[in-house]
């Protein structure tokens, strides 16, 4: 039997989990002081319901439909391939307040998909209801799913197809051997972080929920703040959540199967098992089908604020310039955490550590701002640590999402590389430097974008105790609308895409700058 | 050299000037300090006459007011609505707000010496005349339009107008009040979570009706010359809703805090709330009001449960909106 490599950082690896728990469980332990003998308020018990089918539902459907298009996408190359891959994640770290705009636009009453069914003389389509929530969520983690699936397929090494060419392997018996193994490592952490994102969504789910059945926990302890004030109700809610998120991702991580790909010479893959005209054309149309679904919205987005943003007001500008430090701060807290954690996980035969990851997104951020908020309140003024504050929480969502997509590849890279890496006698800093980040580069440029442009869009623990003088671009956002310019407040939406989808870009391209297309 | 040295005394001098002026922390929401909100109006007029330095400070209010405690920094709270004064007074935070209550001009009697009005306004569903030609005309009219008529309302337990509007239809019906909410129910497109989302539906097209205030028209006609835009006026009465400012009993700013409170009943002041908050002057009377204000569709009957009489029918208003539209 071969031998595991060691462990990398297996102390700072510790200790950043360790950090992760203590953050959530201290807010824990804020609120833990204020509360009173209480219990769940009516309605409650729908709500989890409602919160456990349609991430379920969300999860599910969102993995099913990223198979083909992540396929069709790693199988054809073609003119504006890498943009079209890198439009297609937008939706993903679009805010949700912005998607939501452009949702309506297509799938909304006096949407141009109802405009074309009245044109054609067809009943109207509702968007709200339980089907209205799951399409959003669908909107929003299609991208993401994908892309984790469509990384795995790009970690194939280009000789394996080769070889299956050589060997003159159908389709079919390349999906078995090559493509199979991958769906089955990659596919139930997809379902288990996409359930966990959708069951803490709550904005999606009021819009377009239809009412209050359409209710989901965070909501939930979003009302008890704002109505009733009752803390006790909003620590179980949160606990059932964290409960909730924390059995996902157990299972889920219990069940993901150890495959090694094998190394490669890192060469652009050809897919000679892919040229017959079927195939080329079903790809085709998966890619226009789901290029559709995903981009349309974005270009109401956009053209919504191109009508906007001359009525926009220069302030727009300065919260721009702020969230972007914010953005930039959360980036640096989350590669301090995640990178050891990685490390340290992907040197473990099971990923059970990886739900510390998944920890901290479950974890109600209006909660964590609260219990902070609490903890700090008899030190220091908590309003002028709201930034440095959201940028930790907004690092402690994205976490999840690097570890699922540094893990892997990091595993790929030790069982590969680790043994021959052993015998030349590197480890620690000089393991880092020449083994390990040249091979997970595009991964951790991936991870940034993703947590830097997560955190522009983000309003997060901000709502509670702002500070007036810097003001991020979200709560400008809103007051533009609470303030009834609504236009302009479609112009600052569009800065909020831009910005978001420049972040992740800048990082993106930074991790993959050596990746010839 | 000496232009350095000079530079230095002068900053030396002001920020000594400035550590002297005392400082007025004012709690406000959010959007009332925003640069389209009262605030930076508010803070510009006051500092003419005061000698100090109003320093707003925001967030959510009540929580943030729960969780402090008597550790806040607050010297005065300005935006607290009426739903929220019954849990605001039990903290036992504030102090009398010294003002004289009959220099009010609000359609109700306002009698509480803690919290002072400073706004006012009533829910009303609003309507675009290009797209609805004939608006309901009573809120029985409301409830017995066809059901393709698509309203948005708030949540009552995340947005004050959403609860106003439990509230209303509480006055309105009673013990009748679910079953006026099951006629309602298939009218409602969505219940958004604060009024921002709702309006901008409507804005955009996608409702026909958005749940909002009374005044909301003005903002389209005064800001935006807009005059399509109107408030449904029903008979049967529309709920009031009103913003107070409070002084908090342990302030170290004490005559500061009274100069503020005083300020806030000014005609100053008064005069800049319709144009920067879209909303009544709570102490101004109408003939005093903006050019043109004065003309907008205001109900003849206003209702009204003072926070007594709105704890005892809450929970109920509130259980008979969530069963019929969970139905």
């Amino acid at each position: 039997m071969a031998q595991r490599p060691d462990p990398v950082t297996r102390n700072a690896g510790i200790i950043a989990a360790g950090l992760t728990v203590a953050v959530v469980l201290a807010a824990c332990i804020g609120i833990a002081t204020r509360a009173e003998p209480g219990g769940f308020g009516p309605g409650d018990w729908a709500a989890i319901r409602f919160t456990v089918v349609q991430a379920v539902l969300s999860a599910a459907l969102s993995v099913l439909l990223a198979v083909p298009l992540a396929r069709a996408l790693a199988r054809r190359r073609f003119f504006g391939h890498g943009l079209l891959v890198m439009l297609l994640g937008v939706p993903f770290i679009l805010p949700v307040i912005v998607a939501v705009i452009g949702l309506l636009a297509i799938f909304g009453r006096n949407g141009v998909l109802n405009g074309m069914l009245g044109a054609l003389g067809l009943p109207e389509l509702s968007i709200y209801g339980l089907h209205g929530v799951v399409l959003a969520h669908v909107f929003f983690n299609l991208p993401m799913a994908t892309r984790l699936l469509l990384q795995g397929w790009q970690a194939i090494p280009a000789e394996r197809f080769r070889l299956a060419a050589q060997l003159g392997l159908t389709p079919r018996a390349v999906t078995r051997t090559l493509e199979w193994p991958l769906l089955r490592q990659i596919a139930p952490g997809a379902f288990a972080l996409i359930f966990v994102i959708c069951l803490t969504s709550f904005a999606v789910a009021l819009t377009l929920g239809g009412g209050p059945k359409a209710t989901t926990i965070e909501l939930a302890i979003y009302q008890t703040f704002r109505y009733d004030f009752d803390l006790t109700r909003a620590a179980l809610l949160s606990l059932v959540q964290l409960v909730l998120a924390g059995g996902a991702a157990l299972v889920a991580l219990w069940v993901i199967p150890q495959v090694s790909i094998g190394g490669g010479m890192d060469r652009v893959p050809q897919r000679w098992d892919a040229r017959g005209g079927i195939q080329r054309w079903g790809d085709m149309a998966i890619i226009a089908l789901g290029a559709g679904f995903l981009l349309l919205p974005l270009g109401a987005v956009v053209i919504r604020g191109l009508i906007g943003l001359p009525q926009m007001p220069g302030v727009v500008w300065q919260s721009a310039w702020i969230s972007l430090q914010v953005a930039a701060l959360s980036v640096v807290i989350l590669l301090i955490l995640a990178l050891p954690m990685a490390g340290w996980i992907a040197g473990k035969p099971s990923g059970g550590v990886e739900a510390i990851g998944l920890f901290g997104l479950s974890a109600s951020p209006l909660m964590i701002g609260t219990g902070w908020f609490i903890l700090l309140n008899p030190v220091v003024d908590p309003v002028a640590l709201a930034l440095p504050l959201t940028a930790l929480v907004n690092a402690l969502m994205a976490l999840p999402f690097a570890l699922r997509i540094i893990v892997p590849r990091l595993r790929d890279t030790l069982q590969d590389y680790g043994r021959l890496s052993a015998t030349l006698g590197q480890s620690g800093a000089s393991l880092w430097r020449w083994v390990i980040l040249p091979r997970i580069r595009p991964q951790i440029g991936f991870s940034a974008g993703l947590t830097g442009a997560l955190s522009v869009g983000d309003l997060g623990v901000i709502a509670l105790f702002a500070d007036p003088d810097r003001v991020t671009l979200p709560l400008q956002m809103y007051r533009l609308m609470g303030a009834y310019r609504m236009e302009a407040a479609a112009g600052a939406a569009l800065l909020l895409l831009v910005m978001a989808l420049g972040v992740f870009w800048a990082c993106e391209r930074g991790g993959r700058m050596h990746v010839a297309d | 050299m000496r232009h350095l040295t000079l530079a230095a005394v002068t900053t030396l001098v002001t920020t000594a000037a400035l550590a002297d002026t005392p400082v007025l922390t004012v709690y406000a929401g959010d959007y009332f300090t925003s640069e389209w909100g009262p605030g930076p109006v508010v803070e510009a007029e006051f500092e003419k006459v005061c000698d100090c330095d109003l320093q707003f400070s925001t967030g959510d209010l009540l929580p943030r007011l729960l969780l402090e405690g008597k550790r806040t920094k607050a010297d005065v709270v300005i935006g607290l609505t009426s739903d929220l004064t019954a849990r605001a007074r039990a903290t036992g935070l504030f102090a009398p707000h010294g003002q004289d209550n009959s220099a009010l001009t609000l359609p109700i009697d306002w009698t509480d010496d803690t919290f002072l009005p400073f706004n006012y306004g009533h829910t009303a569903f609003i309507y675009n005349d290009t797209l609805m030609e004939n608006p309901p005309e009573s809120f029985d009219a409301l409830l017995a339009m066809p059901d393709d008529v698509k309203i948005v309302i708030q949540d009552p337990r995340t947005s004050i107008s959403g609860l106003a509007l439990v509230l209303w239809v509480q006055a309105i019906y009673g013990d009748k009040a679910q079953e006026a909410w099951t006629k309602l129910a298939p009218k409602i497109l969505t219940v958004t979570k604060d009024w921002s989302s709702s309006y901008g539906m409507f804005t955009d097209g996608e409702a026909d009706m958005v749940l909002s205030y009374t005044t909301s028209p003005a903002y389209h006609m005064f800001a935006e010359d807009d005059f399509t835009k109107h408030a449904a006026i029903f008979p049967e009465g529309h709920y009031f809703m009103v913003e107070t400012v409070a002084k908090v009993a342990d302030t170290k700013v004490p005559e500061l805090a009274d100069q503020f409170m005083a300020f806030v009943m000014s005609e100053t002041f008064q005069r800049k709330i319709p144009t920067a908050n879209w909303s009544l002057p709570a102490a101004l009377p109408q003939n005093q009001w903006p050019e043109g204000w004065s003309k907008l569709d205001l109900p003849e009957k206003v209702l009204f449960y003072n926070e007594t009489e709105a704890a005892a029918v809450q929970e109920k208003a509130i259980e008979a909106w969530r069963s019929a539209l969970t139905q």
